[in-house]
């Protein structure tokens, strides 16, 4: 009877090995979208194809938005492998134009779909737009399309793009990378670009960004063992530690120091002062 | 069979005066004098044996009435503890005090339930495990000094074992008792009874017992708020002889307290309660020349909800539930050869402790606050004792040993990561080899007595001490943090008594010495930030490279005339750290004085206590100076039969000349109870 129970319970073991072996080195069919998982944000039918843009989101938001971006060939159905696809967003308001920080878009691991970001530093509204030009090539011929795409505010209402002047009179553009806070020291990051022209927003190097997350609710609460967020070249963006003792809402007060350690924006939170001019804000 | 005196319900003082009436009726037409156990409590029983052991009866012995040979039945079981010689009680109201032994509280001492560990689910020690437990359910409760308490488990202080009451196979047939007491200072009543059958095969005894309290005053009148309480405890034992010499037997405890209050506290508990069940089998002999072989396997369940809606004004309102679950067994048995009595136990449990915070903001849009201040933290001990009892001639040498294996997990990913924000290299498991030996000694020489002992023992961090996480104390209003690498604290202890037994009067002093090393107490970390709104700052705690203490005590006994006895005590307590510096709850001189008489069914004492001031406070730990205070206090009792049943009363007053005291053991300072009369009535049916 022993046996027999250890024999089923075996062989039930078994089966649950072998059915996860299967998930993970099955071959995928080819026509199966591998950005199922993602939410389509926006898609542009132009030339004959359909360009997809997805997100890990719900819908394209003020500060940074992770991008995956693929070519559908509408006459085979067939993702188009190794394209090159630059964007240039751009922003209509009503007295003049500006684009906002992006990144290249660069083919990923599956050949057929592409990656890169975009930083909106504000919403579309009624009167303002946002508009993305995409220019692709593949088999030695280019094609643009251009489309109308909105930006909402986050449904929370938290900070997670700062657009400001620092001490240095350069405009910049600070925005914190989406991830999920835990009860735990997370690992957090930003990206920070100068807007030198309302078409340009390089990336600036060597900064630091000083952290020091609060609790307004909690008197003010702070947390140790943060790491100031330090510009890692490999990735292009500042990243450091955020520890979070407890779920509910976070204002991370930031300082913002360049090369020389000069403060060019943001203040220390002392018992006098609440919080820092430039600031994140998290709620889990 | 059930009797209940409903009477006392919602009365007050006149209603009092009038029972005291009653009562004087009923005593002119008494005749039948029973006579009174002669048993006074608390005793010591070192004259004939090795232990420096305590015993405090609850129940009286010969069970025909329950508590009638106490100053004061009916009393919590904090009263009775804290009647004793040896533990003092630290109190954060009028409910749950946590007893102290050898100025040690819970973390390092061992306190169990008929050999049953238990632990406490409230992050800040509102639930000792004696408040699970009530009078009615105890016959007696054993304290042992540090490491002569070994057996039950690993510490540094001592031991505590509350032994349930049994009828245990005496043929009594049916028995049962209805009691019922009142206090005029919290209005306090007490409604209990029990009901039991025993014969020679078979055993089953069941009580219940409730308590409710308002708030109680202090001296001089002020109304100490949030110090009501209201509990309820059921409990049944049963036996049955499956053979002449073996014996199966069962016992099962709930106990469940609501809106009970801390005032000594920022918050309040809405409800506690604990189930604790047990089976075991004894067996007379066991294989080779064993005996008493006794097994035990149990498990208890506590849950603690502490909250602060009955506050008015706090700066947040927060919940923090707690949940402690615990799994045991022993084994034990003795063997005689010759002079020596061995006895062996191996034993282990496992336990789970969980509790967690939520705080409401007060923006009510945002998100509520939650945080695991236990993180699911399971700790599994298994250990084995030895001891060996030489007696001699004029001497009696006891030897014995322990050695334990305890291991801690951190259960739940979510607490685990939140302590890794303090400690990012922290292991999600431990283990810990935990070690105990010790040499007692008793001398006989001519008349006197002479007891000591040397011995080693270590002990494992608390659950809060390793892993607490943002605990609030409010007594020096920090925010404590655990420490998961702290180090076993160790102690060396030495321990004397003298004792000399004249004619009519005994004498005994004793003292022990506890040299601790990696004494574990909580020390302020400047860079770390508070999370309870307004605290001053966060400590975690640490281990002291070492500390002291001392404990001395002179213990005198007198019989006056025949009837008529006075003991006196007095002890002097004193703890400093490797710096010099003054440990916290660490007692000043005491004294207590009293003269009992006890005459056929009547007795009456009278006790005079008291402390000197507290010079050697601990302002770290938020100390001061607690002022000397000298009370009186009063009761008188008297035995009646009825139709050949007994009825008991007792009627005193406590704090007689309502003085207004703190005493160094009370959190915050919070005054103690101001004059209290109060009045029992036991009736016991045979």
């Amino acid at each position: 009877m022993k046996t027999l129970k250890t024999l089923i319970i075996l062989f039930a073991l078994s089966m649950g090995a072998t059915s996860c072996s299967d998930d993970t080195e099955g071959p995928m069919p080819v026509t199966e979208n591998p950005l199922e998982a993602y939410h389509l944000t926006n898609s542009f039918e132009a030339n004959g194809h359909m360009l997809e843009l997805y997100s890990e989101k719900e819908r394209l938001t003020t500060g940074y938005n992770e991008l995956y971006v693929q070519i559908k060939d509408l006459s085979t159905g067939a993702y188009i492998p190794n394209a090159s696809i630059t964007w240039n967003p751009m922003m209509h308001m009503i007295g003049m134009s500006h684009s906002c920080p992006k990144s290249d878009i660069t083919v990923t691991e599956k050949e057929t779909v592409y990656k890169g970001y975009l930083v909106f530093q504000m919403a579309s509204n009624a009167d303002e737009y946002w508009e993305l030009n995409l220019e692709y090539s593949f088999g030695g011929a280019t094609y643009t399309t251009s489309k109308r795409i909105e930006v909402k505010a986050p449904t929370d209402g938290n900070k997670t793009v700062n657009v400001f002047t620092g001490t240095d009179d350069k405009r910049y553009v600070l925005a914190m990378l989406p991830f999920a806070p835990k009860v735990a020291i997370n690992d957090f990051s930003a990206v920070l670009f100068e807007m030198e022209s309302m078409m340009s927003f390089p990336v600036v190097e060597d900064y630091t960004i000083t952290i020091d997350p609060r609790m307004p609710g909690m008197g003010n609460h702070s947390s140790p063992n943060n790491e100031n967020l330090t510009y890692d070249p490999d990735s292009g963006s500042y990243s450091g530690k955020l520890s979070l003792t407890m779920t509910g809402y976070w204002k991370i007060n930031l300082q913002l120091l360049n090369a020389s350690e000069d403060v060019l924006k943001g203040e220390m939170v002392t018992e006098g002062n609440e919080s820092s001019s430039l600031y994140f804000e998290i709620e889990f | 069979m059930k009797l209940t005196y409903s009477f006392w319900g919602g009365l007050g003082r006149l209603h009092f005066l009038v029972c005291i009436l009653c009562l004087g009726h009923t005593l002119l037409y008494q005749q039948n004098i029973q006579a009174q156990d002669p048993i006074t409590s608390p005793i010591i029983d070192s004259i004939l044996t090795v232990d420096l052991k305590e015993v405090i009866v609850i129940s009286s012995y010969k069970r025909s009435i329950e508590h009638s040979s106490q100053p004061k039945p009916l009393s919590t079981l904090d009263q009775y503890l804290e009647s004793s010689k040896k533990v003092s009680m630290l109190k954060r109201g009028a409910y749950a005090w946590d007893p102290m032994l050898n100025d040690m509280t819970s973390e390092r001492l061992s306190i169990t339930i008929d050999g049953m560990r238990i632990f406490g689910a409230c992050t800040d020690k509102m639930d000792p495990i004696t408040s699970y437990v009530d009078v009615s359910n105890l016959s007696d409760v054993h304290v042992e000094s540090g490491q002569q308490g070994a057996q039950h488990g690993n510490m540094i202080g001592g031991a505590l074992d509350m032994r349930l009451e049994k009828s245990n196979f005496k043929p009594l047939g049916w028995t049962g008792a209805v009691e019922t007491g009142y206090e005029t200072n919290n209005i306090a009543q007490i409604m209990g009874g029990e009901l039991n059958y025993s014969d020679r095969k078979f055993y089953m005894d069941t009580d219940i017992i409730y308590r409710k309290a308002e708030n109680y005053t202090a001296g001089g009148g002020e109304e100490v708020a949030y110090s009501q309480y209201e509990k309820y405890n059921l409990s049944a034992n049963a036996g049955y002889h499956i053979s002449e010499d073996q014996k199966l037997q069962a016992s099962f405890i709930f106990d469940e307290a609501r809106d009970v209050g801390y005032p000594a506290l920022p918050m309040d508990v809405s409800l506690a309660r604990a189930f604790i069940g047990s089976l075991s089998w004894e067996q007379s002999d066991f294989i080779g020349g064993l005996t008493n072989w006794e097994t035990k396997i149990y498990t208890n369940t506590v849950t603690h909800i502490m909250d602060d809606s009955q506050r008015p004004n706090v700066p947040i309102r927060m919940d923090m539930p707690g949940w402690s679950d615990t799994y045991g067994l022993y084994s034990q048995a003795k063997l005689s050869l010759d002079h020596h009595t061995f006895f062996g136990k191996i034993d282990g449990y496992y336990n789970r402790s969980l509790a967690e915070m939520t705080m409401y903001p007060n923006d009510p849009n945002q998100q509520e606050m939650f945080m695991l201040t236990w993180p699911d933290v399971r700790t599994l001990n298994a250990g084995i004792y030895l001891e060996d009892r030489i007696t001699l001639r004029e001497d009696v040498i006891k030897l014995s040993t322990r050695l334990a294996f305890q291991a801690f997990k951190i259960a739940d990913e979510f607490g685990l990561n939140s302590l890794r924000i303090f400690y990012p290299d922290m292991e999600q498991r431990q283990t810990r080899a935990l070690k105990s030996v010790s040499a007692h000694y008793h001398k006989r020489f001519k008349k006197w007595h002479i007891n000591g002992g040397v011995a080693y023992g270590d002990r494992a961090p608390s659950v809060s001490e390793g892993f607490g996480f943002y605990l609030f104390n409010s007594f020096d209003n920090h925010d404590y943090i655990g420490h998961p690498e702290l180090k076993n604290e160790k102690a060396l202890e030495t321990s004397i008594k003298i004792t000399l037994p004249l004619k009519d009067v005994t004498v005994s002093m004793e003292g022990n010495h506890f040299h601790t090393w990696n004494y574990i107490i909580g020390e302020i970390h400047p860079e770390l930030d508070v999370m309870t709104i307004g605290a001053d700052g966060i400590k975690v705690y640490t281990n002291l490279e070492y500390a002291n203490l001392y404990n001395l005590s002179l213990d005198m006994g007198c019989q006056i005339t025949s009837g008529l006895d006075w003991s006196g005590l007095i002890s002097y307590h004193r703890g400093t750290d490797h710096n010099g510096r003054n440990l916290p709850f660490i007692s000043p001189f005491t004294y207590r004085s009293q003269l009992k008489y006890t005459k056929g069914g009547f007795s009456a004492a009278l006790t005079l206590s008291g402390a000197m001031a507290q010079t050697n406070f601990s302002p770290d730990f938020g100390e001061d100076r607690t002022p000397a205070y000298t009370l009186l206090s009063l009761s008188l009792g008297k035995t009646f039969s009825i139709g050949g049943n007994n009825l008991h009363a007792k009627t005193g007053i406590e704090n007689l000349f309502d003085t207004y005291y703190s005493t160094y053991s009370d959190w915050n300072n919070i005054p103690r109870m101001g004059r209290n009369f109060f009045m029992t009535l036991s009736y016991a049916i045979n």
